[in-house]
């Protein structure tokens, strides 16, 4: 079958006998497939998974699974519609070689495809001392069966929860520890839980919450090391500050790993950042040149985005999984002239201490910030980011209706500070102030939008040789 | 039944907390929590809260199992449609 669908009728023949293959059965893989079907593809459709699960949805893991409310093998997502797919289930895609256009399985199969949707998604990052890490107690929370441990472990009431990094997701786990009574210590590197995805002046919201919760909340330090009991099980975590955390079970909330390193060698533009994309899902080879039948979708895709200077933005966010794997569905099946390129408006939502905390835009290109509506004392506002005169982002503490007008300005690129007077600005005044993101230079845990495309507005950028 | 609900549409107006209590619940004022794997005898009580949400946030796809004992001319019009988007 010949690449591009063309007047010559071969996408009317890829639609009706082609061969898709997606890799990773997640949200983004069983969207896109659903979407194929839609769209009329009645070819072979096959879906690789490293987990032996069936698609299923991972925010409940960190909210009412942790809760006890849900339990973590229940949360497979509901189908659109019947997709009738070959699923290959509880082996890893181990390579791809881009000219035979073939996936090779770990178990030593390999599929052939005439278009290909990679949808790998990220993994938690792992404790850096594998051998700590290995200790009984010592958790990472990213998949279903984490989930599954993690929840155990806490209903066996242990004496104290360390948890090291204060993102979205260690935000959540300190949340629910303290919801079930249990005692909390969070260990963040940055000023504050969140700062790196909205920043030190909501990240200062943050830490209120915890502290109120009776989080015992140490920012600005390092774990350094876990230490275990002769049996095995962690029993403590040494900090930078020299102090001691004693805790029966530590969770390591250090952000996530992209799944690229299957591609290494393959001729793909895949790294650690991710594989670049061009708007239409179309994966980039390693020279810069789109591929016209690999495309990708969800948190391992870095796609320029015309909202936001054409950065690359890579996004760990469910709604951008969804929609991605829709579009990339749609173009795989189109004709180059009806392609349509994926320009979401970047959201995300968190639930935390019983507070709701939702986003649009991207908060990290904010350079000031500006409470509109209710104050932050409160914890009940909406806070808009600007960025060089027009507003880039939004943020709502318990305020989420205020998103959909304020999703609108990013899109319009309304100018910052805003110049609308009717709605109510409480005591933090009418003055823009520092939005106080670190040095992007300085990794912080958890932020869910990398920025990682060249803008031509920085010519700060060095090149940094590897060792 | 398996659901899952779009958060970012969500705005929490807690009409689904109303009509289906025992599957979705309010978690301060604008948070939802809910059980994404609810029980079969739960169905009608969903049914209602997927059309009542005012954004259509709720996607649910009913099984056999849900669907077991239902009039047959009401089975064809829920079955395997999947949800409200």
């Amino acid at each position: 079958m010949s690449g591009g669908g063309t007047r010559d009728g071969s996408l009317e023949q890829l639609k009706r006998e082609g061969r898709i293959v997606v890799v990773g059965a997640s949200l983004a893989g069983l969207r896109a497939a659903e979407t194929m079907r839609d769209k009329g593809f009645t070819g072979s459709l096959t879906m690789i998974g490293d987990e032996p699960h069936e698609p299923y949805d991972r925010p409940p893991l960190s909210k009412q699974v942790l809760l006890g409310n849900a339990a973590a093998d229940h949360t497979a997502l509901p189908r659109r519609r019947a997709i009738d797919a070959d699923w290959r289930l509880g082996v890893p895609a181990t390579g791809l070689d881009m000219a035979a256009r073939r996936v090779r399985l770990g178990n030593g199969d390999e599929v052939e495809y005439d278009r290909l949707l990679i949808a790998t998604g990220v993994r938690a990052r792992p404790w850096p001392n594998p051998e700590e890490g290995e200790l009984a107690g010592v958790f990472v929370l990213r998949t279903r069966d984490d989930g599954e441990g993690l929840q155990r472990a806490l209903a066996a009431r242990p004496r104290r929860v360390l948890v090291i990094g204060a993102g979205f997701t260690g935000s959540e786990i300190a949340s629910a520890c303290r919801e079930r009574g249990l005692k909390v210590t969070v260990a963040e590197r940055g000023s504050a839980p969140l700062v790196g995805a909205l920043g030190a002046v909501i990240g200062e919201v943050a830490a209120e919450m915890h502290r109120e919760h009776e989080v015992d909340l140490r920012t600005g330090v390092m774990v350094t090391a876990l230490e275990g009991d002769p049996a095995g099980r962690v029993r403590a975590a040494h900090l930078s500050d020299g102090s001691t955390v004693e805790a029966d079970v530590v969770v390591v909330s250090l952000g996530a790993q992209r799944n690229t390193e299957w591609l290494a060698g393959s001729g793909l533009g895949a790294g650690p950042r991710g594989i670049a994309c061009d708007a239409g899902c179309r994966a980039f080879d390693v020279r810069g040149i789109v591929t016209d039948d690999i495309y990708v979708a969800g948190d391992v895709a870095r796609s320029p985005h015309a909202l936001f200077g054409y950065q690359f933005l890579s996004l760990e966010h469910w709604g951008n999984a969804v929609a991605q794997a829709e579009t990339a569905a749609h173009n795989m099946l189109s004709e180059s002239t009806d392609r349509r390129p994926h320009l979401w408006v970047p959201a995300f939502w968190s639930s935390q201490f019983g507070v709701n905390i939702k986003s649009v835009g991207v908060p990290p290109m904010g350079t000031e910030i500006i409470v509109t509506q209710g104050s932050l004392a409160e914890r009940r506002f909406a806070a808009v980011y600007g960025y060089q005169g027009r507003v880039i982002a939004a943020v709502t503490f318990d305020n989420c209706r205020w998103l959909p007008f304020y999703e609108q300005q990013i899109e319009g690129t309304a100018p910052f500070p805003p110049p609308f007077t009717t709605v109510d600005r409480r005591p933090e005044g009418n003055k823009p102030v520092p939005a106080d993101f670190p040095d992007p230079s300085v990794p912080t845990h958890g932020p869910t939008i990398t920025l990682s495309g060249y803008s031509p507005a920085d010519r700060k950028m060095t090149f940094t040789p590897g060792h | 039944m398996r659901l899952v609900v779009d958060l970012n549409r969500c705005q929490g107006y807690a009409q689904c907390a109303f009509l289906a209590p025992d599957v979705f619940a309010m978690h301060g004022d604008e948070s939802l929590l809910y059980n994404p794997e609810a029980a079969a005898e739960q169905r009608e009580n969903v049914a209602r809260a997927v059309a009542a949400c005012p954004v259509g946030a709720i996607l649910l796809e009913l099984t056999d199992e849900d669907m077991a004992g239902v009039v047959p001319q009401e089975a064809g019009a829920g079955a395997g449609s999947g949800g409200s988007r």
